[in-house]
């Protein structure tokens, strides 16, 4: 029984999926003879992913650093101020509903305000994926701290526990599920902040993302190469996902029931 | 001469464990405890046995420490597991942290403490080896039977090396062989580290086979009703639970406990 051969057979069918609609798709252009600004074969995204592949991959890297970076602000930020909110309840009360507006407000609505107020573009599109990636794991670690076993928190009592042992071998660990679950949200949600700031930042600017080139693009109808942007935003949020799924997997496999006994 | 003398001619000065007059009343006006007084000797084993909703589960709480009463006084001079760990508590349930390996469950208490790390190991492996869990110290508690959870949890409450052992009905999710089992052995225990031992349980045979005395309760409001002795000398062999001696005690217990009711 060697474990990869298992994986293999379970990736079979998605893989197969995923050939057989774009061998489809291949098909329909050529047979219906679909100009390629319209819609371009599987084949003309991959030879234009393969021309631009140098200049995409400067946009796309700075795509990851906004992406990462607003990610990293949002783990900080949203940790840091569910620690604050679990310490005083009277603080969660006056600023969660706060937090809940940054939430609900579209990131396309408040961007251009931002883009006004912050002088630094990249400052500005930083401050928009944070907006957008910060809420799950802020109220995720929230619920986290709050779900210690009201029983081992008694034993950590009767021990006379200092406040510090608490936080660190008690609500720490047992919010550190939640967290992965919302840093896992999180980590999609920071890309497409990043991606929908820059959509409003414009074209404009000396470095300049994904996005930026894909409206680029699209202003001169090279559709190929906004279909090659796409295929690397989709890879890049198709491995951010799986990157946090195999990090929550090895930090809680062992213990955790949602994590031990799930089928894949 | 591990055991202690089951009943001491001339009592000693100071009890280990003493409610005296306690009542308590909750928030919503129920009384949970009226005019409770008890008290145990050091190297007594005594059990609380009740219905459920009588408050025996109060009094171990109250003589812990993690409530306080109403009216009246509690008296334990071990009440408060200080440095030198004089007070343990054994849960309903284990009440181990999922996340830690059996070794660091058990160490816990230690690492409280703050003990040198290698006094605390030497500790967990003594210990350990003691409720014949030799070969369990890097398991995950996810992988013990229920019975095996609650070895654990005993040995987390030995490894201090306390004076006073309370234990809320900690095997009544269990099986009755496990049950039996860990019966036998809590009295090896109990009579090896000289404990003081305070067990709340609601089956008369457990409180027949393991106690000295038993102290009855009534509920609706929690009280003590009665008290009864085992005059049985330690140690009792597992075979004692199939004597007419046994049985006869079991059967003054439950008319006892059907007196309560009554009164009641």
């Amino acid at each position: 029984m060697s474990g990869w051969r298992a994986t293999l057979g379970r990736a079979a069918l998605p893989v197969a999926v995923a050939l057989a609609v774009l061998a489809g798709w291949e098909l329909l252009v050529r047979a219906a003879g679909i100009p390629e600004f319209t819609l371009p074969a599987p084949s003309r995204v991959a030879q234009a992913l393969a021309e631009h592949g140098a200049s995409l991959a400067g946009s796309w890297w700075y795509t990851l650093k906004i992406t990462f970076g607003a990610l990293a602000l949002a783990c900080a930020g949203g940790v840091l101020i569910a620690a604050l909110f679990a310490l005083s309840p009277a603080l969660e009360r006056a600023l969660f509903p706060l937090a809940v507006v940054l939430q609900v407000t579209p990131i396309v609505a408040v961007a251009p305000l931002i883009l006004i107020y912050v002088d630094s573009t990249t400052a500005a599109l930083l401050l928009c994926a944070w907006i957008v990636a910060f809420f799950p794991i802020l109220s995720n670690t929230v619920i986290g701290l709050r779900a210690t076993d009201p029983q081992l928190r008694e034993l950590f009592r009767l021990y006379r526990a200092t406040p510090w042992q608490r936080l660190a071998l008690l609500r720490a660990p047992s919010a550190l599920p939640y967290f992965l679950a919302g840093l896992k949200i999180s980590g999609g949600l920071s890309l497409i902040g990043a991606v929908t700031a820059e959509m409003v930042a414009g074209a404009a600017g000396r470095e300049t993302g994904l996005a930026s080139r894909i409206l680029e693009a699209s202003f001169r109808t090279e559709t190929p190469k906004m279909f090659a942007a796409l295929v690397l935003l989709v890879a890049t949020g198709v491995l951010i996902f799986a990157g946090f799924n195999a990090l929550s997997r090895a930090l809680l496999g062992p213990w955790h029931a949602a994590e031990s006994s799930r089928p894949h | 001469m591990p055991a202690p003398a089951p009943a001491a001619p001339t009592e000693p000065a100071a009890p280990l464990l003493a409610l005296q007059g306690v009542d308590r009343r909750y928030p919503g006006g129920l009384l949970a405890l009226q005019s409770v007084s008890l008290a145990v000797q050091a190297g007594e084993f005594v059990a609380l046995l009740g219905p459920s909703g009588c408050g025996k589960s109060t009094v171990l709480r109250l003589l812990a420490g993690l409530d306080e009463p109403s009216t009246g006084t509690v008296g334990a001079p071990a009440r408060r597991p200080g440095p030198d760990g004089q007070t343990a508590f054994v849960f309903q349930e284990p009440t181990l942290m999922p996340w830690a390996r059996v070794a660091d469950n058990v160490a816990l208490p230690l690492r409280l403490q703050r003990r040198p790390a290698a006094e605390v190991d030497a500790a967990v492996q003594g210990v350990l080896a003691r409720v014949g869990l030799a070969g369990f110290a890097r398991a995950w508690p996810a992988q013990l039977s229920g019975g095996m959870k609650m070895r654990v949890s005993i040995a987390r409450a030995l490894v201090t090396r306390p004076r006073v052992l309370l234990m809320d009905e900690p095997f009544a999710a269990l099986d009755d062989i496990t049950r039996q089992r860990l019966n036998d052995e809590l009295l090896q225990w109990w009579q090896a580290q000289r404990l003081t031992a305070l067990f709340v349980t609601h089956s008369v045979a457990e409180a027949v086979f393991l106690s000295q005395r038993v102290l009855v309760m009534a509920a609706r409001p929690g009280r003590v009703v009665d008290e009864l002795r085992i005059d049985q000398p330690y140690p009792r062999a597992p075979g004692w639970r199939h004597t007419p001696a046994f049985a006869a005690a079991c059967a003054r217990l439950s008319a006892a406990l059907q007196g309560a009711a009554v009164a009641g």
